[in-house]
């Protein structure tokens, strides 16, 4: 698909960021002491501090991963909206009160109250930088995927922006000013989140034969599969059509190729064989990437301007209840029962790998009923729930887990905590959120299936689905919503590197290292090591651009899940826990998590290219196996230390 | 569990555990059910979805004015 930036995205989009900055400079004056760099001197009123929980945690996952994912294979991506929420359940329940009481900045403090142990404050700093920075690489790698099409930059210029925009941000104001930018994300993202519903309802749907762009993909037929290239001339209406010969790759699909005598190009049909032997052709589309580095659409040279050859946007609804062509305004519910009746047309992708080195990727259509749009399983990442098998299963069941666990461990989450006054803020606060959160969530499913029947979506790329949404609607509004999409990313990466800054030098360098510094020494070395994590976030931005987004957030949450939960939960809720099973925990939660994960089919395949059945762990979702293993760990070692500790004191 | 608050929380975690548990397992082991559409033509994963984000808020505005009662305690602990 080719994107025009827009003059009015791009304007709005600068006006966002340099409110944003402006902000943050005016509220630096505010925060010399590292009280005030840390946790805003514990003064952000509890509303705004709940808001800002929801600008916090609403990343680029959330909005832009499960929007598109709900776009592309329906109702699966809300399963992510459910169990995101939920983990604040968790956070609030057992979390929220005992933290606030407990500690100064971060969640090692928290951790190190009772015990005043170096051992205890390396490994939870450690665990939080590895969280952190697992959390900030989709967070970057999502902020050049937004730039790239909005103002025509290539991806690491995004990621670049983005790095030197946070780091600015952080380095002036800290928890003051990343807190206001969360706040006012928070409420444009839920706002405009409401209007673009309240559109997509007041559209409904209608029928069509593709997307926005006007062209009608066809389907032809039926054809006798002997005699395929003359029929499609005559009664085709493809009257120059030349059938290519399927061979190398291209004998084991159900694909059929046609060139055209005039042009060049070369359109892939899905062949679907009826109950007579006859064949219907549907109009498929095709990327090409040759070894030189040359694109081809539909075998032609990709185009860099409108009206070029590029990938059409897709996304229609092919049949609607009753047959009519237009629903007309729908309401909250009758949105789901219409779609439940209707057909829509997902797209599904082949890669073939060519004899001479090129790669196709073949984007076909599926038809598909409403009824299975809106059911769990349709996702090859869950299909497994289907199977008869208990672990295909089990990949569900584990990343159900580590969603719940993984919102109340997530360290640029807890450390919100500290910037209110006291505890019964730190619940409201978290009330606040709650509703934010939840609220947005909702609205995902209703943006997600809008995008879904918009006819605007770029079918290379799921995670562009609602800014095109926006797109479809109004320009305007999809200028407001990619600047709220990128200052997004700008309020959860300050999040992450202000928890990730307090790591190294609250944690770390002080209590560790033993370096004794001075309150305003502290704060100097703490935006030092905000402009080095900065630096390393856009360095590893730009070199995962390729990882799926979701993916690398799931793997944050199975971390923190399985290094933090465990030792919080139990230092919080049992007398007989120690210095040395807090520690132990900790570091078996966070190296068993992560080699399960460097171990799974998923990184085989998207990282090191190996094939799925090489991976040594039974499936991809560490969480609940190592969830409970850091538990264990945690109850085991204290239990065999409690002696020591007796002794010592 | 010392606290009133820190009580109300456990219970009423575990009350939303039931209820999120119950949500996974239907759709790992009895996907189907999912499929039935009881109200309005809206099918049980989305209801039982909404009906989940729903009972957070509500629970968590039950845990709001429930710990509302309990400032003595509060004074204490500071």
């Amino acid at each position: 698909m080719i994107y025009e930036p827009s003059f009015v995205a791009v304007a709005v989009f600068f006006l966002f960021v340099g409110i944003t900055l402006g902000l943050s400079f005016y509220l630096g004056s505010k925060a010399k002491s590292s009280r005030g760099y840390f946790a805003a001197h514990g003064q952000i009123p509890w509303f705004v501090n709940g808001v800002a929980f929801a600008g916090d945690y609403l990343s680029a996952a959330s909005f832009l991963g499960i929007c598109g994912m709900i776009a592309f294979y329906g109702y699966d991506g809300f399963l992510y909206s459910i169990g995101y929420l939920a983990g604040w359940i968790v956070a609030l329940f057992i979390i929220a009160e005992p933290m606030k009481r407990l500690g100064k900045f971060t969640f090692a403090d928290a951790l190190d109250s009772k015990f005043q142990s170096r051992g205890i404050r390396l490994a939870a700093g450690i665990s939080t930088l590895a969280v952190s920075i697992f959390y900030l690489i989709p967070q970057m790698v999502g902020a050049g995927v937004l730039v790239q099409p909005l103002l025509g930059f290539p991806h690491w210029a995004g990621v670049l922006l983005v790095g030197t925009t946070v780091i600015i941000i952080v380095v002036t104001a800290g928890m003051v000013s990343t807190t206001w930018v969360q706040f006012l994300k928070g409420s444009l993202l839920v706002i405009f989140s409401a209007v673009l519903t309240l559109m997509i309802l007041g559209r409904g749907f209608e029928t069509g034969d593709g997307g926005a762009d006007g062209h009608a993909f066809r389907t032809l037929g039926p054809f006798d599969p002997q005699n395929l290239e003359a029929e499609l001339s005559h009664a085709g209406g493809l009257s120059n059509a030349k059938v290519l010969p399927a061979d190398g790759p291209w004998q084991a699909t159900n694909f059929v190729r046609t060139t055209d005598d005039d042009t060049n190009a070369v359109t892939v049909w899905t062949v679907a064989e009826q109950e007579d032997g006859n064949v219907l052709l549907s109009e498929a589309q095709s990327l090409t990437k040759r070894p030189d580095g040359i694109i081809l659409v539909n075998g032609e040279l990709k185009g860099t301007e409108k009206g070029e050859p590029e990938l059409r946007p897709i996304g229609h609804v092919s049949r609607l209840p009753g047959n009519v062509e237009r629903t007309g305004p729908l309401g909250p519910l009758s949105f789901f029962s219409t779609l439940q009746e209707s057909e829509v047309v997902l797209w599904g992708n082949q890669k073939i790998d060519e004899t001479d080195g090129s790669v196709t990727t073949v984007y076909f259509q599926k038809p598909t009923p409403g009824h299975r749009i809106l059911r769990p399983g349709e996702h090859p990442r869950f299909k497994g729930i289907r199977s008869d098998k208990l672990r295909d299963k089990l990949n569900f069941l584990s990343l159900m887990l580590a969603l719940f666990c993984g919102t109340a461990s997530l360290p640029h989450i807890l450390i919100r905590y500290y910037t209110v006054k006291d505890a019964s803020s730190a619940r409201k606060s978290t009330i606040v959120g709650i509703a934010s959160i939840g609220f947005f969530y909702v609205l995902t499913l209703y943006m997600g299936l809008g995008a879904m029947t918009s006819g605007a979506l770029d079918v290379t790329n799921s995670n562009m689905a609602a800014p095109l949404l926006a797109r479809s609607m109004s320009e305007w509004l999809f200028a407001v919503i990619s600047a709220i999409a990128f200052t997004t990313v700008l309020g959860t990466v300050s999040g992450l590197i202000l928890a990730s800054a307090g790591a190294v030098v609250h944690d770390l360098m002080s209590s560790v290292m033993g370096i004794k510094l001075t309150d305003h020494e502290k704060v100097r070395s703490a935006k030092i090591a905000s402009i080095v994590v900065g630096a390393i976030a856009i360095v590893l931005g730009i070199l995962f651009k390729e990882l799926n987004v979701s993916y690398l957030v799931g793997w944050a949450f199975s971390v923190a899940a399985s290094a933090n939960l465990p030792s919080l939960v139990m230092f919080l809720f049992w007398k007989g826990v120690t210095r040395q099973g807090i520690i132990a925990a900790v570091v078996v939660g966070m190296t068993s998590s992560l080699a399960w994960i460097l171990l799974s089919a998923d990184t085989f395949t998207k990282v090191y290219g190996l094939s799925a059945d090489q991976a040594i762990v039974p499936f991809s979702q560490p969480g609940i196996v190592t969830i409970p293993l850091g538990f264990l760990t945690l109850i085991a070692v204290s239990l065999m230390t409690k002696g020591h500790a007796a002794n010592e004191s | 569990m010392e606290t009133r608050n820190a009580r109300f929380g456990f219970v009423l975690f575990v009350v939303y555990s039931v209820l999120y548990g119950g949500f996974v397992f239907l759709n790992a082991f009895a996907a189907d059910v999912m499929e039935m559409t009881p109200i309005a033509g809206v099918n049980l994963a989305i209801l039982y979805g909404f009906g989940l984000i729903i009972a957070a808020l509500i629970l968590a505005l039950v845990y709001g004015l429930l710990c509302k009662k309990e400032p003595a305690e509060q004074e204490v602990e500071k």
